[in-house]
């Protein structure tokens, strides 16, 4: 797909590259509009980005709309059972084809301006009066070919990538060993399946979207920005007798609370084009009450050794860079959608783990309630630090943003490493991606 | 407890009342308006039918709706810097039919739009709110459940920081 080209700009590749230093980055990446512009051009086409779960569009002629680096798009289900991905505009004027969030379109879709119709794969199927296009050019355009389509389409246990240009890795040397987060997620069902469930929470974040992707990873924070919430919850319950039960709100909300040591000894892991996971030996989903018929499905599917192997893996937040975010070990899922250089919309997601008992989407319905809802305790505090920020950053003095916590040069372009689990090392590895599929056409 | 004897203007006071106790910051107050089993509940999506299977905004028994005012009160509640103010301005709530509410229950509804003010910023939210109305052992009236049914439910909301 060819990129749309715009005027001349101040950022050129080597200007973009200097913004980006192994141990700190420029305020610009944050508050100039006319790198977001440029992000959305360059940076998130020729990255792989989520659009979707395949369980929402089960049935051929199914499809939701999603948009990726400004372009808006169509997955549907194709009647040979494929999901493929098509532009949201009519190949006549450009009218956006489906405007409903999802829905079923049967066989193909049909322009609700002048009624031209394509297959679910995109190509023309007809046009009204179609003799009036006899003898004219248009047989020999792109507007006589269908939909435009996007060819790297990746479904990966169900969830939906793209990348809209042709540059730059494919889908599993993109991601790598990272997918083994997914794989857990999805191998928490008895099943193996994740069914998307529960609803989707938008939250609009008024930030850059960095500052929420970052904060995914950033372990420094919880204690002190959660003080107000997760440590009020604490205290409510302090001097309760130990075996009174403990409600699963205050199971969910105190672990926010845990100390540097805690969070330092979770450990962090990154690996290439800016993926990483908090919680690498534990996190603060490892001490939820066992729900016993899970437990017994699961034993049921897989075995004791099997089961034991893919529940202790409980990890933090992994970040699928740059738009998704995900908690295996209770089956929530965020995805950014950056809107403008200081809007963002976060999304929500839940999933029902087939085979499962109910309680685990009950579990994950209260956790993205009380941590994700724009009416969340958790999340205005959240918020409040992004704002700050986000206003923070036009003060002049110093137009540099530190990332320094236990840098070490070794680690600079390391494909694999894992480190203690309060460094910011997430963050640098982000940004040295950044840099490279920003410039990668630029 | 029947509630036979409770009038409508005792109902449509109730609910006024309610919406003044948060608008005036008196939340301990309006937290003792609910039965002790009592739900606050703002859905996600229009003709959600529970709350537990499917995430809402708010979902709150006793022990969250504690944390929420008990959270107010902490220096630490930073996305409270400056302080938020709300205001609800209520259309004149209408006492449903029998048949809509509960056994022993009344149910009120209630058109109205919510205000959040902080510093110079200002949002609005509209909806509709239903007050399942009990009477207690005192023959008190009490919340047995408040629910928010906002217009754009399912839209990309701002943060909404104080009780709708």
């Amino acid at each position: 797909m060819d990129a749309p080209t715009h005027a001349s700009s101040r950022w050129t590749a080597d200007a973009v590259r200097a913004l980006v230093e192994p141990d700190r980055v420029h305020r610009d990446l944050y508050i100039d509009p006319e790198l977001f512009a440029l992000e959305q051009e360059h940076f998130f086409a020729n990255t792989w980005n989520y659009v979707g779960h395949d369980s929402q569009i089960p049935n051929d002629g199914d499809y939701l709309r999603a948009e990726i680096a400004g372009q808006p798009l169509i997955v549907v289900r194709h009647g040979d059972r494929s999901v493929r991905v098509l532009m949201n505009r009519c190949a006549h004027k450009g009218s956006r084809l489906v405007s409903a969030p999802s829905g079923n379109t049967g066989r193909h879709f049909r322009c609700p301006y002048h009624a031209w119709t394509f297959r679910t794969d995109g190509s023309l199927l007809n046009i009204p009066l179609k003799e009036g296009y006899e003898g004219t050019g248009l047989a020999e355009c792109e507007s006589a070919k269908g939909l435009a389509t996007v060819k790297n389409v990746r479904v990966y246990r169900g969830f939906v990538f793209v990348k809209l240009n042709d540059v730059g890795p494919g889908f599993e040397e993109y991601f790598g060993e990272s997918l083994s987060s997914i794989d857990n997620m999805a191998d928490r069902s008895p099943e193996g399946r994740l069914e998307v469930a529960g609803g989707c929470l938008r939250f609009l974040h008024q930030c850059n979207w960095k500052m929420f992707v970052e904060n995914l990873n950033d372990t420094m924070h919880p204690m002190v920005v959660h003080e107000s919430s997760a440590g009020t919850a604490k205290k409510m319950w302090l001097g309760k007798p130990a075996d009174e039960p403990k409600p699963m709100a205050i199971e969910q909300f105190t672990p926010f609370m845990s100390d540097y040591q805690f969070f330092q000894d979770m450990g962090v892991r990154v690996f290439a084009n800016g993926h990483s996971f908090s919680g690498v030996h534990f996190s603060i989903h490892s001490k939820y009450s066992a729900i016993p018929s899970y437990e017994q499905a699961m034993l049921a599917a897989y075995g004791a050794e099997k089961t034991a192997q893919i529940l202790s893996l409980a990890r933090h937040n992994t970040v699928y860079y740059p738009n998704l975010t995900i908690k295996g070990a209770i089956q929530a899922i965020r995805v950014a959608r950056p809107v403008a250089v200081d809007r963002t919309i976060v999304e929500s997601w839940t999933f029902r783990l087939v085979g499962a008992p109910p309680e685990l989407l009950q579990r994950t319905a209260m956790y993205s309630r009380l941590i994700n809802s724009p009416f969340s305790v958790v999340g205005h505090d959240d918020l409040q630090a992004y704002r700050g920020i986000q206003a923070g950053l036009h003060a002049g003095g110093n137009p540099w943003i530190s990332l320094h916590r236990n840098h070490v040069p070794a680690e600079d372009g390391a494909a694999d490493v894992t480190a203690i689990g309060t460094s910011e090392i997430s963050m640098r590895n982000q940004y040295r991606a950044w840099a490279n599929y920003m410039t990668l056409t630029m | 407890m029947a509630g036979a004897e409770v009038t409508e203007r005792e109902l449509i006071d109730f609910v006024v009342r309610e919406a003044r106790l948060l608008d005036e910051q008196r939340y301990d107050e309006w937290n003792a308006l609910f039965t002790d089993d009592a739900i606050y509940w703002v859905p996600l999506v229009p003709g959600q039918p529970e709350g537990l299977d499917h995430t809402s905004h708010l979902y709150e028994d006793k022990l969250l709706r504690d944390l929420r005012i008990e959270r107010l009160k902490s220096p630490r509640a930073f996305s409270q810097q400056p302080p938020t103010r709300s205001l609800h301005l209520l259309q004149a709530p209408t006492v449903e039919p029998r048949a809509a509410a509960r056994p022993g229950e009344h149910l009120v509804r209630t058109v109205f739009q919510y205000i959040e003010s902080q510093g110079d910023e200002l949002h609005t939210f509209f909806g509709v709110a239903f007050h399942r109305v009990v009477v207690d052992e005192r023959g008190a009236l009490r919340l047995a459940q408040k629910r928010v049914d906002l217009i754009n439910s399912d839209a990309a909301l701002p943060a909404v920081q104080l009780f709708v």
